[in-house]
């Protein structure tokens, strides 16, 4: 936990939003075929903030956080990460970058223990290869245990002990966003992407969810950004919101500024009505 | 309980190795041959299983990597004068380097679709190797004829009792490296692959290096399988190389339970002795009946299976785990209290704790 202590210092004393950005979004564009899912979308999240990311269904959420972790190509567009394009980057060197996200409908290795999935959340941190490993080379060994220390480190800050060598498949929805969460810290990231944490939780799981993401932050000094439909955990817990609508951000700004922007307003009344 | 079943498993590892190395020095010359097969093929099927079982990559052609093996040992001994030790593990780096390449069409297929890609693959092999532009190498239908390897001077064993001990080590050496693999960071990539691969790639896994160095990595062990077969057999020709053989490594690896690497050993002697069985029993029902062996085959598989769905290995733990928990129940204190329920507690919410 040596991440935890060394960042913990900035951590209360509010985000400094003058530094350069983390995460620089800039007229990013998507189309699917007719569609356009993201239109010139341009936003900033600065490092250790809490972003969330709001917007009626389809407003393109999702699409940004895909095209965030690679799994899309923009047409047009740059996302900076750290100040490098993350366009020159493949999908599987994001985690080596500082990049986790977490999946709508949780994507856990289900055969997998609960150990096992944390472990592989901690895959980078290690070099070895086929050979190294068949091998048991003593580098391979070495790398072994701090993957091992490094799970068993968030297992307990997750309180996944009692879970931890039952398969993530076989575990009820709540505690598989656990463990999702703990998977996604492992390798110790600067920008956690949360998609969704709050779905299918009730009331006071999404109560513990909002202190939960809150002290990961703290902790760590981890940036967030949290697509998520649960408007008042976004409001609770983040430092900045970004409102999308038809994939054009509407409002950028702090949570009470977004709230009462008429734009975001008539977003969430229209498509309610 | 998990140190427990390591203990159990460790026991079971011994106890198989003792009988492994006593065999030779008490059965008789044939059956010391088709213990020789049983090491051989379980040999192909740990690669298989690191592929199939592992990594979800579903291979009907692994017959043609034990055919390049097979061959490949076959040539480098007759035609360059090359010893087995030298010649087998020669062969062996040229099935990498062929899994290896077509790891990469492999790629893009999934599923259904591979096994298609990899069944013509097992299609081919004995018609290119039987091929008839190729018989100054390959010795087309006739095949090649190899000298059987004599024990070391000053050992005093029979070229069997050799040959059997030769695939012995090598099958636990190959069994040591893929244990290795399966249980480190490798085999936990690997898995995940196969269960969610985007997630994967987030965590960092190279999927694609991943995919393909395993195909190459079974691919080898496929090669030794075929390398120590040519030696073991004394005789290499395209007919063992048909698709029957190809499938018998993936019945073989289903019966001795997919992602078991303790399994194939299982899986190895089902797909040795079962046919074997099959025909004596079908001698009961007198010589009209040609295509019994293959119904009582086939109605033995559906047996094992039915009796044990995820296999040998699955159904030996679910055996042992009733054991473990038959001895817990009659311990009820130190059982209870694992943490469970209190983290049932923390996760389901206040009002909801089952």
């Amino acid at each position: 936990m040596e991440l935890a202590e060394a960042k913990a210092g900035g951590a209360d004393e509010g985000v400094d939003l003058l530094a350069p950005a983390l995460l620089a979004v800039s007229g990013l564009t998507i189309r699917f075929g007719g569609v356009t899912a993201l239109q010139d979308v341009s936003f900033e999240v600065a490092r250790g903030a809490i972003c969330g990311l709001i917007g009626p269904n389809g407003a393109g959420k999702t699409t940004l956080f895909n095209c965030i972790s690679r799994l899309y190509d923009p047409g047009a567009g740059s996302i900076l990460f750290d100040g490098r394009p993350l366009a020159s980057f493949a999908r599987h060197e994001l985690a080596s970058l500082g990049i986790a996200r977490t999946f709508q409908n949780v994507a856990l290795f289900s055969t997998m223990t609960v150990r096992e999935n944390v472990c592989v959340g901690a895959h980078a941190i290690a070099r070895g290869g086929f050979l190294a490993n068949a091998l048991a080379t003593p580098l391979a060994r070495r790398e072994e245990l701090r993957i091992a220390e490094r799970a068993d480190a968030l297992i307990e800050e997750f309180g996944l002990k009692g879970v931890a060598d039952r398969p993530a498949g076989a575990l009820s929805f709540g505690v598989r966003k656990r463990v999702e969460l703990a998977r996604a810290l492992a390798k110790g990231p600067k920008l956690l992407l949360l998609d969704e944490p709050a779905g299918g939780l009730n009331h006071s799981e999404v109560d513990g969810l909002a202190d939960e993401i809150r002290a990961i932050r703290d902790r760590r000094g981890v940036a967030v950004l949290l697509v998520e439909h649960h408007m008042n955990l976004v409001m609770r817990v983040s430092d900045q919101v970004v409102a999308l609508d038809f994939g054009r951000v509407i409002a950028n700004g702090r949570p009470d500024e977004v709230r009462a922007n008429r734009e975001v307003v008539r977003a969430y009344l229209g498509s309610a009505g | 309980m998990a140190d427990a079943e390591n203990a159990l498993s460790l026991l079971v590892t011994l106890a198989v190795a003792v009988i492994a190395l006593a065999f030779p020095f008490v059965a008789s010359g044939y059956h010391i041959y088709q213990g020789a097969q049983v090491l051989i093929f379980a040999i192909a099927m740990l690669g298989l299983n690191l592929l199939t079982g592992f990594n979800g990559q579903i291979s009907l052609g692994h017959g043609a990597f034990f055919a390049i093996g097979c061959y490949g040992a076959a040539i480098l001994m007759t035609k360059f004068g090359l010893p087995y030790w030298a010649a087998i593990p020669a062969a062996s780096a040229v099935c990498f380097v062929a899994g290896f390449l077509f790891g990469f069409p492999a790629l893009r297929f999934g599923g259904l679709y591979l096994a298609l890609a990899t069944f013509a693959l097992a299609v081919a092999a004995p018609q290119i190797l039987s091929y008839t532009g190729f018989d100054a190498i390959t010795g087309g239908s006739q095949g090649i004829t190899l000298a059987k390897p004599q024990a070391p001077i000053g050992l005093k064993l029979t070229s069997d009792q050799w040959l059997y001990l030769v695939c012995l080590a090598s099958g636990a050496a190959l069994y040591w490296a893929a244990r290795n693999l399966a249980r480190g960071r490798i085999g936990r990539a690997l898995i995940a692959i196969r269960d969610q691969p985007i997630a994967a790639e987030t965590m960092g896994v190279n999927a694609a290096l991943y995919k393909t160095t395993c195909f190459g990595v079974s691919a080898l062990y496929a090669g030794v399988a075929g390398g120590l077969s040519a030696i073991a057999v004394g005789f290499v020709s395209p007919e063992s190389f048909g698709l029957s053989l190809s499938l018998a490594f993936l019945v073989g690896i289903v019966v001795g339970g997919l992602a078991s690497l303790g399994g194939v050993l299982f899986g190895a002697l089902f797909i040795e002795f079962v046919p074997n069985i099959a025909d004596q029993l079908s001698v009961n029902f007198g010589e009209s009946a040609k295509a019994l062996p293959g119904a009582i085959y086939g109605a033995l598989l559906i047996l094992v299976m039915a009796a044990m769905p995820t296999g040998v290995a699955g159904g030996a733990r679910a055996a042992t785990n009733a054991v473990m928990r038959w001895l817990a129940s009659s311990r009820p204190i130190e059982v209870a209290n694992d943490g469970g329920a209190d983290v049932a507690a923390k996760y389901e919410g206040k009002g909801e704790s089952p």
